[in-house]
């Protein structure tokens, strides 16, 4: 794979994570992540919608008038994300009862619009998709963290399959009942973001404001 | 004068511009969007009434993971009942009938009045579908399905009875939205193994069954009609008890599992 | 009415859109940073859910869903496949007349929001208390309620915020954390609190 591609695709993953560097697209997955199945669903979902949306908004970039530019490009995120959703009943009927409106809510989805908008606009079809798996991808990786984090904890289950014996099974784990109710999404989350920035100092935030200290004999 | 013509010419090369994008991709969402409506939805309804069937079973101790669901659910006989008289309906077809569907309807529904719908329903239908499972010719199951609001919203489930119409075989809540690893205990096996053996109705006929806060005491009277609940979750479970209030009292099931008090099936 | 105020307290604290469901999150981090701002727009989020909420359960019910067309002659047609792209259309038509309106009668919140204003069209929370109202069956009267209470809620989660941000401005929060992180940490603790409401009945 040529080196831009490779960027394209690797990028978005860690150095340029959408989640934790750029807050985008973290909605309509939290509500999900308190077990790893749907949410596996979800990934594959936005990375699909992600990937083909950048491709269809890059094939006619060229021909695109400025003043229609977003909802032409929204309507071709939501016609996709209406076969996914449509798809998902279709196949795999119990996970889509459980993701009910998430599904619908990739059409507002800050990172796929983000990137119809900033990268398939002004670049050559198969890079932007490129782009657009590699940003499922990103968004993948912390959904699946933060999902993995919260059943493990929360259930002492992955993906259905005991890991960590219940006590009311006759095991020893006693399940951690928060890690099943929505604030632990932010505070997973939040101990992720500070993880990946203590590795790559260069994505911590300048604080707006510092008390300076001042010595006696310092001169104000 | 030059210029101006050609700005006239780019303007209008641009109005038609846009149309025609909107038009064609319009055209193009648009058949991809109804295309894949069209052809997904005979496997979207399969799937639906084999998800019903499924929990049927589940509730009546049939379900066996190897087997065919459609292939199992033979040996359930769904009924139409009145629910007012508790009497068979012979004139509607069962497979095709959604008591859910029906309770919106003006005609087929009626609006349960807020002094007796303390499971919240709002509206219910005037027909209700019973769940007959027959082993060798007789019934050996009764499942009634019941709805009604928990502490987040509507939870949905079946009861399945004795032949006798009294004694409990299990319950299941398939569809709910209580809060996960605390009200969602109504859903898990443990819990729902309480259930079996206990008695709906006392002697007199009254309706005693009831989910009570934390465990059932071993000198509780009424320990027949007792479920355990679990402490935390005490408003899921009066939702699970006002639920089956409703539905097996007066307004719900209850002539219908009188009449079967009284004769039989 | 003991009925609607029960689902207005709902919406606004059990099932805040913005602390329970994670919805609006985007805009929500980028604009709790100054109260004023905050103030304004969820101030413009409450006026979009009010509008878009009932218009959308009202196209639900009488043009998409299965049946919904039996008034045209038309019983057999079931629209709900379209739902999506209906309820999105809509929402850009409204906000786009909203900006008209403010822009013609409001200048100085127009210019306040800025860039905000647009951003209300693909905020999740939106397109949610929508699609929460459709699911839900709300009759016309309880989407208005509901949409009220949710577009309350998400503005009450996001002043809050805001509030707690400005005082954290000198506080001494590790790098890592700076920013986005501990802003993370501090809506984890707000949803934790606003848990406290759940089971309230009236």
């Amino acid at each position: 794979m040529s080196s831009t591609a490779k960027r394209a695709l690797l990028d978005p993953v860690v150095d340029n994570n959408p989640v934790t560097l750029h807050v985008l697209g973290i909605c309509s997955a939290l509500a999900v992540t308190t077990s790893l199945l749907p949410s596996l669903y979800m990934c594959v979902a936005l990375t699909v919608v992600a990937a083909c949306a950048n491709a269809a908004v890059s094939l006619i970039r060229h021909v695109l008038p400025s003043s229609i530019r977003i909802i032409v490009q929204m309507t071709i995120i939501a016609s996709l994300v209406i076969v996914v959703d449509e798809s998902l009943k279709a196949f795999a009927f119990e996970t889509s009862r459980e993701l009910s409106v998430f599904v619908g809510l990739i059409i507002t989805n800050c990172i796929v619009l983000g990137r119809t908008e900033s990268f398939a606009s002004k670049n050559p079809v198969g890079l932007s998709f490129l782009d657009g798996v590699g940003n499922g991808l990103g968004y993948s990786v912390i959904l699946i963290l933060v999902a993995s984090a919260r059943e493990l904890f929360g259930a002492g289950t992955l993906l259905g399959y005991t890991i960590l014996p219940n006590v009311a099974e006759g095991g020893w784990y006693n399940p951690n009942g928060m890690m099943l109710l929505p604030p632990s999404a932010f505070f997973v989350i939040g101990l992720i973001i500070w993880a990946v920035r203590t590795w790559k100092a260069e994505q911590v935030e300048k604080p707006e404001f510092r008390i300076h200290e001042v010595h006696r004999t310092e001169v104000l | 004068m030059p210029d101006v013509d050609k700005d006239r010419g780019s303007k209008t090369e641009t109005v038609t511009r846009t149309l025609l994008v909107a038009f064609f991709v319009s055209l193009a969402c648009s058949s991809l969007v109804a295309s894949a409506a069209v052809l997904l939805q005979p496997r979207q309804i399969a799937n639906a009434i084999l998800d019903v069937r499924r929990n049927i079973l589940e509730v009546a101790g049939l379900l066996q993971p190897e087997r065919d669901v459609n292939e199992l659910y033979e040996s359930i006989e769904p009924r139409v009942v009145d629910l007012e008289t508790g009497t068979y309906v012979q004139d509607v077809d069962p497979e095709t009938f959604d008591p859910l569907e029906a309770a919106k309807d003006p005609e087929l529904g009626v609006e349960v009045p807020a002094d007796i719908d303390v499971a919240r329903v709002r509206r219910r239908a005037k027909l209700g579908l019973v769940y007959l499972v027959r082993r060798d010719g007789e019934v050996a199951t009764i499942i009634l399905p019941v709805s009604g609001y928990g502490l987040w919203s509507t939870m949905y489930g079946f009861i399945a009875l004795e032949p006798d119409g009294n004694s409990v075989v299990d319950v299941t809540f398939y569809e709910h939205g209580e809060t996960p690893g605390l009200g969602d205990f109504i859903a898990k096996p443990g819990w729902r193994a309480f259930w079996r053996g206990k008695r709906l109705f006392d002697e007199s006929g009254v309706l005693r069954i009831e989910v009570v806060k934390g465990r059932v005491s071993v000198d509780d009277p009424l320990a027949d009609y007792h479920v355990d609940g679990v402490s935390g979750a005490t408003l899921t479970g009066n939702g699970v008890t006002k639920t089956m209030q409703y539905w097996l009292g007066d307004h719900g099931y209850g002539p219908y599992l009188r009449n079967i008090h009284g004769e039989g099936t | 009415m003991g009925s609607y105020v029960e689902l207005f307290i709902k919406a606004v604290f059990v099932e805040n859109l913005a602390l329970s469901f994670f919805l609006g999150m985007c805009t929500f981090l980028a604009v709790s940073k100054r109260i004023q701002t905050a103030f304004g727009l969820g101030a413009a989020v409450v006026v979009v859910q009010l509008i878009t909420v009932p218009t959308n359960t009202f196209l639900y019910h009488y043009v998409l869903e299965d049946g919904a067309l039996a008034w045209a002659g038309l019983p057999d047609v079931d629209l709900s496949f379209l739902g999506l792209v209906t309820y999105i259309g809509v929402i850009a038509a409204m906000v786009q007349i909203l900006e008209m309106v403010l822009d013609r009668y409001f200048p100085p919140l127009f210019h306040a929001l800025g860039i905000y204003l647009p951003l209300i069209t693909v905020n999740c929370a939106i397109l949610g208390g929508t699609l929460f109202s459709v699911q839900r069956d709300y009759t016309m009267s309880e989407s208005v309620v509901y949409g009220i209470g949710s577009g309350f809620g998400w503005a009450l989660a996001l002043v809050g915020l805001a509030g707690i941000r400005e005082k954290l401005k000198y506080s001494d929060v590790p790098d890592g954390l700076q920013g986005l992180g501990i802003t993370f940490i501090i809506v984890g603790l707000m949803s934790l609190g606003f848990m406290a409401f759940a089971g309230i009945q009236l």
